[in-house]
């Protein structure tokens, strides 16, 4: 071969390669969907179970990063997923186990429970409509659905706290539980309003600006 | 010999059609276009944005209009139909007739858009954030104060604050027609900017300042909110959808959401008119 074919010969080859990789990039960015969790049937709407962590599982790329999780009710199988499926048109019945303690509200007026059924919530089995802004946690937010309900924070001297998820019941937690409709189909996203990204600019960077933690979507079916 | 051919008075034909060009393009603006020009009529300030952007888009007529006429002009009229005979025109530099049109046009046209453009922002401040010492303040607002409403955002939500309510706090922003609104615009965290598209309002949302821009409601008619700074993740979701309402019907809305909001009412804080970030607990 003379060398100016085996010159075109490589750009070609070269060319190829460059063309393939980049295929491979778009495909693999096309179908890495991340990970969703569904709510499961119940007689009277779906049942969505959640847990929030101070600090995520130690193999997680970000472990000391606070974050949801998808909660298995029956064998308590934490999943580290923040899309959650539900269908459209439905009471959704969210139950919150949260592990994490109080890093207080930026905005006290989001301490009040928001569109969900009845107004109220029930915090440790106890109805409530408004928490102290100052011992939030989290919340639970689906601004488009105009959802909103605070997570009330175990107290910093707390006995029994879990360090990393997934946490057994056994460890100090709050549980709030309430229930919404969904509205019409479509991708709604959810997020928290509380400063809690430790370390972290005004505790809002990181895992507050990351799909995957302390936000995600809500893909209503 | 050949008979000398006596050239037409190209500029003439240039400026007749430039005229003809610039009136009927100027018409379609003011008449036809213009009306429909964003934001709409939904606010005294949007329509003078309309009025305003009818004005800009008219005077840029003839411009646009005299660049065009004489590139088509020469392309047709100035085109060598004898490839092999290539003749420069004659050439204009050191014409000092034209460089004084050309200063005296420009000259005027710029400072027209100056005068024009301050004399309207200082007629009602158009919508715009001003700071917190606004120097153009509606002339009604000395007649009759104006509603005060604070908007404050935070990562990824507007929330909306109205102190002559006793500062209830509501989750979305709903205003009496045909009143003078003074916005307090302000931020919890970083900064946004708070874009009330049909109402012809845009005010940056710093944390720590109290920017005020003002609009005068008209009838009723629903409103698009969204942040026009990008703040976040999130910054693409934060939009929501607002309310002009008749007043008896803002009435009835504000005094259910002092009783919707009872139960945080004790919680929020005296209303201020700057935030900064806190708590920090967790800031790093």
């Amino acid at each position: 071969m003379s060398a100016s074919g085996k010159r075109i010969t490589g750009i070609v080859i070269a060319a190829a390669i460059v063309c393939v990789a980049i295929a491979l990039y778009v495909a693999l960015y096309l179908t890495n969907v991340p990970g969703s969790a569904a709510a499961t049937n119940t007689s009277s709407g779906v049942n969505l179970y959640l847990g929030t962590v101070a600090a995520s599982e130690v193999t997680d790329p970000h472990p000391s990063w606070v974050s949801y999780y998808a909660v298995d009710a029956n064998d308590q199988n934490w999943r580290h997923v923040t899309t959650f499926v539900l269908p459209a048109n439905t009471l959704v019945h969210v139950t919150i186990y949260n592990f994490d303690g109080q890093s207080g509200l930026r905005n006290p007026f989001i301490s009040q429970a928001q569109g969900i059924t009845g107004g109220s919530f029930m915090l440790n089995g106890k109805p409530t409509k408004a928490i102290d802004p100052d011992a939030a946690s989290h919340i639970f937010a689906i601004p488009q659905m105009g959802v909103s309900v605070p997570i009330y924070g175990i107290s910093d001297d707390a006995k029994n706290p879990c360090d990393n998820a997934p946490c057994p019941l056994s460890n100090d937690h709050s549980t709030s539980t309430f229930t919404f409709r969904t509205g019409a189909k479509g991708l709604y996203r959810w997020q928290c309003f509380v400063p809690c990204a430790a370390g972290f600019i005004h505790g809002f960077g990181g895992p507050m600006q990351t799909v995957g933690y302390m936000d995600g979507f809500i893909k209503v079916v | 010999m050949a008979p000398e051919v006596k050239e037409p008075n190209h500029f003439l034909r240039i400026v007749v059609w430039w005229l003809v060009v610039s009136v009927i393009g100027t018409a379609l603006v003011v008449f036809v276009l213009g009306p429909g020009l964003p934001p709409g009529n939904g606010s005294v300030e949007a329509s003078g944005q309309v009025a305003d952007n009818t004005v800009l888009m008219a005077i840029s007529v003839p411009v646009a209009a005299a660049v065009l006429v004489y590139l088509v002009y020469a392309l047709i009229v100035f085109r060598e139909r004898e490839p092999d005979v290539i003749v420069d025109g004659p050439p204009i530099r050191g014409n000092a007739s034209i460089q004084l049109w050309w200063l005296v046009a420009t000259t005027v046209i710029v400072l027209f858009l100056a005068g024009y453009g301050s004399i309207r922002l200082l007629a009602d401040g158009s919508g715009g954030g001003q700071g917190p010492s606004p120097i153009a303040t509606p002339a009604a607002s000395k007649a009759d104060p104006p509603l005060q409403v604070q908007v404050i955002g935070q990562q990824w939500s507007f929330t909306y604050r109205y102190p002559s309510y006793g500062g209830v706090e509501t989750q979305h922003l709903e205003l009496p027609a045909n009143t003078l609104v003074e916005l307090h615009v302000t931020s919890l965290d970083v900064i946004h900017s708070f874009w009330a598209y049909q109402l012809g309002v845009k005010a940056d949302a710093n944390p720590g300042v109290d920017n005020i821009a003002y609009v005068t409601t008209k009838g009723p008619l629903q409103f698009n909110i969204r942040c026009a700074e990008l703040c976040g993740v999130w910054h693409g979701y934060m939009f929501d959808t607002g309310r002009v309402v008749d007043k008896s019907a803002f009435a009835s809305w504000i005094h259910g959401e002092q009783a919707h909001a009872a139960p945080v009412a004790k919680s929020l804080p005296p209303y201020s008119k700057t935030y900064f970030p806190d708590p920090q607990r967790r800031g790093g």
